[in-house]
């Protein structure tokens, strides 16, 4: 356990292709992003791509999440995995940023996250996400 | 002042409760000190040398008497009976253990307040001029605006793990009391045919490598305000470096593609970003700004001030500007008496201000970043009360911008950063220049003093700056001369090899005795710098 999921539809069974080698193939369906790669070469080949894998080798490298956004923004909505040092107390921004499944090195507890997510009711900005900002809420 | 509404509040107690467990975690062993530490920071808890020092935000450095109140009752029931005014328009205890860590955000909240991102790599507490809604040069108050930067900027999903620190800066006048440019993001509200928008100065900052931030956008039209400032963060979250600590500011990345790529990069950006509906609705602004309606000021009342009590005259003088109200005046209270530590304020004299704003000033009070504190809003005729009542509190030191009125940092008293102390240097410094005639005579003098090179006493920008480094394991200070924070923003010049702690006062009486026999009329000391350059004062100094 420790994985997280937030999809109904089936999780893909194929390994994740680095960027370099999904740019020069056609048929893989899943890519990984590291860090310091450009998500916006994804963009042209989104109606292929099933799985994006965002790298997070450290938890303090914030890159993935504009990552997650960028990909988001540009209608990708299939699988958006954050992978690596990812904590208990970064799902809510990556959920926000787009994320919707994790595979974190060290397992999360399932209660924590639970309660993490259920926080917070408002949101001050827009996002990746469903949230209406409180902006939206005062003034309709 | 704005107020918290439904939304604000329910935000900011849900942040109680999660820093509550998080510290339970913590003290539970389910997370590792490495791992609490950047939640910690995240709300302004950072672990110094003796204790945990706990930073308390107050947004664009505004607040009322009743917030007052609770920062001294916080450091009668939670620190050593005071707090330390910062920099960045902020207040720090210094004496705060882990437990009570949440029961302190708890009374914060009650007031309308918090230590959300006061640390951390993460959008900082936004600060602006400490005159917005007093002085007659601003085109509008900033502050709205840097309210609505406060919470776009409140967990930003995006910008919660940035590759360093981020601090933006509002004002809207030309003359900078804020040091602006100084900033990663410097914002000026400028209006242009009639229509408010905002210059955006990116890449500015002190620490190891000072930069004056360039202009990026002369007018950004005030509705793409939020998109574009995400459109700039974008850019360096991306972009910026995370390879070195000591290179991952902004401004390094700025300087090291250059403005006109970076501003190429954000143009695209926002091009992008405009689309997707992040600015909030005028009617959003308007509801802001309702809460930073002028106060009711009254018409027609008297204009004059008797200045019949020398000693009321001199601090007239010094501390108490202008006002774009007539018969009201703008009252700067020092927290820089000789001996004291710049900054500081005990919980008394924290509700001595509390009660003069409420009963003077329209119940507000503004944080400086040089670490005063100001009543914006006085009557002129009830400037001699609040005079005597600063005088019953020990806090008339009529110094203001004079060179005892020292920007310092805590240094190597309090900081784990620190190289060398800052404190004692500012009190020999004050105590050796401590005859107010003299001072006075000094005119405008802007001494500023850091104990290590991350800049948090800003040295750079000070007319005379020190430096405290660690030389093979003493401490010793660096001089610098011509720095400025205002609107002709520079950065000081090394005068060379450093000094000891009372050498470096020696150092600063060169410097000054050299002004004075070289200036002409009404020069100040930069201006006379400026004129005549280095080297004659490298010369008085070094001989």
């Amino acid at each position: 356990m420790g994985n997280l999921r937030f999809r109904d539809d089936a999780a893909l069974d194929q390994p994740a292709v680095a960027l370099s080698a999904f740019l020069d193939q056609s048929n893989a369906t899943a890519v990984r992003l590291e860090p310091g790669e450009d998500a916006r070469l994804l963009i042209p080949h989104l109606d292929r791509i099933a799985l994006v894998e965002v790298a997070f080798p450290k938890f303090r490298d914030g890159r993935g999440y504009s990552a997650a956004r960028i990909l988001r923004e540009a209608g990708y909505a299939g699988e958006l995995r954050a992978q690596g040092d990812v904590l208990v107390d970064q799902i809510r921004e990556m959920r926000r940023c787009g994320f919707d499944s994790f595979v974190p090195d060290k397992p999360l507890d399932e209660a924590v996250v639970a309660t993490t997510l259920a926080r917070y009711d408002n949101v001050y900005q827009r996002a990746a996400d469903a949230a209406v900002p409180v902006w939206k809420l005062r003034h309709g | 002042m704005y107020k918290y509404d439904q939304y604000d509040q329910a935000i900011v107690d849900a942040r109680v409760e999660e820093f509550r467990d998080q510290v339970r975690r913590r003290m539970a062993g389910e997370m590792t000190e490495d791992q609490f530490k950047p939640l910690r920071l995240m709300n302004g808890l950072y672990l110094q040398l003796h204790a945990y020092m706990l930073r308390v935000a107050i947004p664009y450095g505004t607040l009322d008497s009743r917030q007052m109140h609770m920062l001294a009752h916080i450091a009668r029931k939670y620190d050593r009976d005071y707090g330390h005014f910062t920099t960045r328009q902020n207040l720090q205890y210094n004496w705060i253990k882990l437990e009570d860590a949440g029961d302190i955000l708890a009374d914060l909240a009650t007031v309308e307040m918090h230590a959300i991102q006061t640390s951390g790599n993460c959008i900082r507490n936004i600060s602006s001029d400490q005159y917005a809604g007093a002085a007659a040069d601003e085109v509008t108050d900033p502050r709205p605006w840097a309210e609505l930067l406060r919470q776009w900027s409140t967990f930003h999903p995006e910008f919660s793990y940035l590759p360093r620190k981020f601090k933006i800066a509002v004002i809207a006048s030309d003359e900078d009391r804020a040091a602006m440019r100084l900033h990663d993001i410097g914002i000026q509200l400028v209006e242009r045919d009639g229509k408010l928008g905002a210059a955006f100065y990116v890449g500015g900052g002190m620490g190891r490598t000072p930069m004056i931030a360039p202009l990026i956008k002369d007018f950004v039209p005030i509705e793409d305000f939020l998109s574009y400032s995400e459109a700039c963060l974008r850019v360096y979250n991306r972009h910026g470096r995370r390879d070195n600590i000591y290179k991952a500011r902004i401004k390094i990345l700025v300087h090291e593609i250059g403005a006109d790529e970076y501003r190429r990069q954000v143009e695209e950006e926002f091009a992008h970003v405009k689309t997707l509906g992040i600015d909030p609705p005028a009617a959003e602004l308007e509801r802001i700004t309702a809460f930073f309606a002028p106060p009711a000021f009254e018409a027609g009342i008297a204009d004059s001030v008797d200045r019949s009590d020398p000693d009321f005259a001199v601090w007239l003088d010094q501390n108490v500007k202008a006002h774009k109200q007539p018969g009201y005046a703008i009252v700067n209270i020092s927290l820089k008496k000789t001996g004291d530590i710049p900054g500081d304020a005990s919980s008394a004299q924290i509700d001595v201000m509390a009660d003069l704003a409420k009963d003077y000033s329209f119940d507000e009070l503004r944080v400086t970043h040089a670490q005063n504190i100001v009543l914006p809003h006085v009557a002129k005729r009830d400037l001699y009360a609040v005079w005597q009542k600063l005088v019953e509190a020990d806090l008339a030191a009529a110094n203001l911008d004079l060179i005892s009125d020292i920007i310092a940092c805590p240094g190597l008293d309090y900081c784990s950063l620190a190289n060398a102390r800052s404190i004692p240097v500012a009190q020999k410094i004050a105590k050796r220049f401590a005859d107010p005639v003299r001072q006075r005579n000094l005119g405008e003098l802007k001494l500023k003093i850091s104990g290590c090179i991350n800049a948090c006493g800003h040295h750079h920008a000070g007319h005379i700056g020190i430096l405290g480094v660690d030389k093979k394991g003493t401490e010793n200070y660096q001089l610098s001369l011509g720095g400025s924070g205002a609107e002709d923003t520079s950065i000081g010049k090394i005068t060379g090899p450093g000094f000891d702690e009372d050498g470096i006062v020696d150092a600063v009486e060169r410097v000054t005795d050299k002004y004075i026999q070289l200036r002409e009329g009404e020069e100040r000391f930069l201006d006379t710098y400026r004129r005549v350059g280095f080297d004659p004062f490298k010369e008085a100094i070094y001989g």
